[in-house]
């Protein structure tokens, strides 16, 4: 294919990259999940170490632009510690597994963080002017000795510097038993759930100490424990709708007005399976690690570890669509089994106007597949490729044979370098690509 | 086995057939449910809290040089009020993607 971008011609070039140079990893440092708000302004990361980052593209005002703002460093907090639970003697990592925002309701910005027990309502807003002229305090807050006070003046409020500061609002603890891998708002603003292994709950953004549990799967003798939850999410549009999906490759389409507990699904997306295929690996490389809807609402997407699927939500019966990743990994599933990289789990995201997907791969790598033109692109997040404006190459893996030149061969891959985490700006062709460690930002060359 | 069969084999129960020779133990069940209570595991455990605090301190030894006290901090002179403390400095380390 020609060496433009799949999607429309989009031609991708490298923007930023945030974080450490070093090989040298800190754990802590690890990116657990990227997301931007609803206007793209914002573009949050979580590590494993609990720390949110959040950086802002700053608005252009320069007359010689030749790209869309570039995204700074906005706000930074620690969101959740490591903790230690007595009953179970276990510990509670601080690794922020999702960040989800709210739409901007007043001039301060609200996003939820969860590690694996407890979700957190974040407000980040900002600060630029302070009062002045107290009269019982000094500018430094010591109070003044009443018997010096011989006038009396009105405060007034002066401009500072810009601070931006986080707190927490509300914190939804002790509902869940399981790891919680997913959170997801509802389309009402006022509700949102929260999905572990075993169940998901939902709760009111305002209340803490109540949460309604709307799917339980936990069998009565854990021996019969065939499935896990893998991932959850509520339809863009519908708040009554959400999408729930498990390790053995099924997505369930629940409906809250049927029930209060929705363990009887409204729908079951399942594609079958020859049953002469099967392997041993069948069921761990069909396990879902994402699902995403598209903004329309009309399609899901999902993520097993080597394809993309995306489902029509009135055919159950098979995907619409499928996008094979790395299938040239399916001769490695031995070796991906016994160094664990089987159970990664890739997420996937959609572009603004869902005619493309993205995802990631092995050896920094990423792909995107417009839904359009079918074709495919490679890329790779890495600083040799960091001039601005300059056209990312395409990539290619070498399966078998012969390879040709600027072909890697898959034994060559490193799979310890792993794209699992990316995300789209929801209206133009900016997108962040984590590796390990590092943040990449990427735009389309026509901006 | 015939030549003929073990070129047709799906590509992944060539892969299937290697793990079982390098792990006879696998066992008949499918992948999936060593993959399910590894899901499931909960993390590392610990004897009890203080077990967990020694472990979590040993890695913040490592982390952090180790501060003598301050020289300057005078205790015991007055009784301390909320206005008087010094801005507690944080301790934790700022992530890297800043700056």
């Amino acid at each position: 294919m020609a060496g433009a971008g799949g999607g429309n011609d989009i031609q991708w070039c490298f923007s930023q990259v945030k974080g450490a140079v070093d090989d040298d990893v800190a754990e802590a440092d690890i990116i657990s999940t990227v997301e931007f708000n609803h206007s793209g302004e914002l573009l949050a990361t979580g590590d494993k170490g609990g720390r949110v980052v959040i950086f802002q593209q700053e608005q252009e005002n320069k007359i010689q632009s030749h790209s869309r703002g570039e995204y700074n460093v906005y706000s930074t907090f620690q969101s959740h510690e490591p903790e230690f639970d007595y009953l179970k003697s276990l510990e509670i990592e601080e690794k922020i597994n999702k960040i989800r925002w709210l739409p901007q309701k007043n001039a301060a910005q609200f996003l939820l963080s969860t590690n694996d027990k407890t979700i957190k309502l974040w407000k980040i807003s900002e600060r630029d002017k302070r009062p002045e002229g107290y009269n019982l305090k000094e500018e430094d807050g010591r109070y003044r000795d009443p018997t010096t006070v011989t006038t009396l003046r009105v405060p007034v409020f002066r401009p500072m510097d810009l601070m931006v500061e986080a707190s927490p609002r509300r914190i939804f603890a002790n509902a869940h038993t399981y790891h919680i891998n997913s959170i997801s708002i509802n389309s009402d603003y006022e509700t949102y759930l929260s999905a572990d292994d075993l169940r998901i709950n939902l709760w009111h953004l305002e209340i803490t100490d109540r949460s309604f549990n709307i799917v339980d799967i936990k069998p009565a003798n854990m021996e019969e424990l065939t499935e896990v939850i893998t991932a959850a999410e509520f339809h863009p549009n519908s708040c009554n709708t959400f999408v729930y999906s498990s390790s053995k490759g099924t997505i369930r389409l629940c409906d809250m007005r049927a029930s209060a507990l929705c363990d009887r699904h409204s729908k079951l997306f399942e594609e079958p399976e020859d049953p002469s295929n099967r392997s041993f690996f069948s069921e761990i490389i069909s396990s879902i690690s994402d699902v995403k809807f598209s903004h329309s609402g009309r399609y899901m997407m999902t993520r097993d570890y080597l394809s993309v699927k995306i489902w029509d939500l009135n055919m159950e019966n098979r995907p619409v669509e499928t996008y094979q990743v790395h299938e040239y990994l399916r001769s490695k599933l031995c070796s991906l089994y016994e160094n664990d990289c089987i159970f990664d789990k890739f997420e996937c995201c959609w572009n603004g106007s869902d005619s493309v997907v993205m995802t990631g791969s092995y050896n920094n790598f990423f792909r995107m597949f417009d839904r359009n033109t079918k074709r495919d692109i490679t890329l790779e997040a890495s600083r040799e490729n960091n001039k601005p404006r300059t056209v990312l190459k395409p990539r290619k893996v070498c399966a078998s044979g012969k390879r040709k030149k600027d072909e890697i061969s898959v034994d060559s891959l490193d799979f310890n370098k792993k794209i699992l985490h990316t995300a789209w700006h929801p209206k133009e062709n900016i997108i962040a690509v984590a590796t390990t460690n590092n943040l990449y930002i990427f735009q389309d060359k026509g901006n | 086995e015939d030549t003929q069969e073990k070129e047709g084999i799906l590509p992944e129960r060539a892969e299937e057939a290697k793990l079982r020779a390098k792990y006879p133990s696998l066992g008949q069940k499918p992948g999936g449910s060593d993959f399910l209570m590894k899901t499931l595991q909960q993390g590392q455990k610990y004897f009890d809290s203080g077990d967990y605090s020694m472990a979590k301190a040993k890695m913040k030894n490592k982390q952090l040089p180790s501060t003598g006290p301050d020289k300057n901090l005078v205790t015991g002179d007055h009784i301390p009020t909320p206005q008087g403390l010094p801005q507690r400095k944080s301790s934790l380390i700022t992530s890297k993607l800043v700056g």
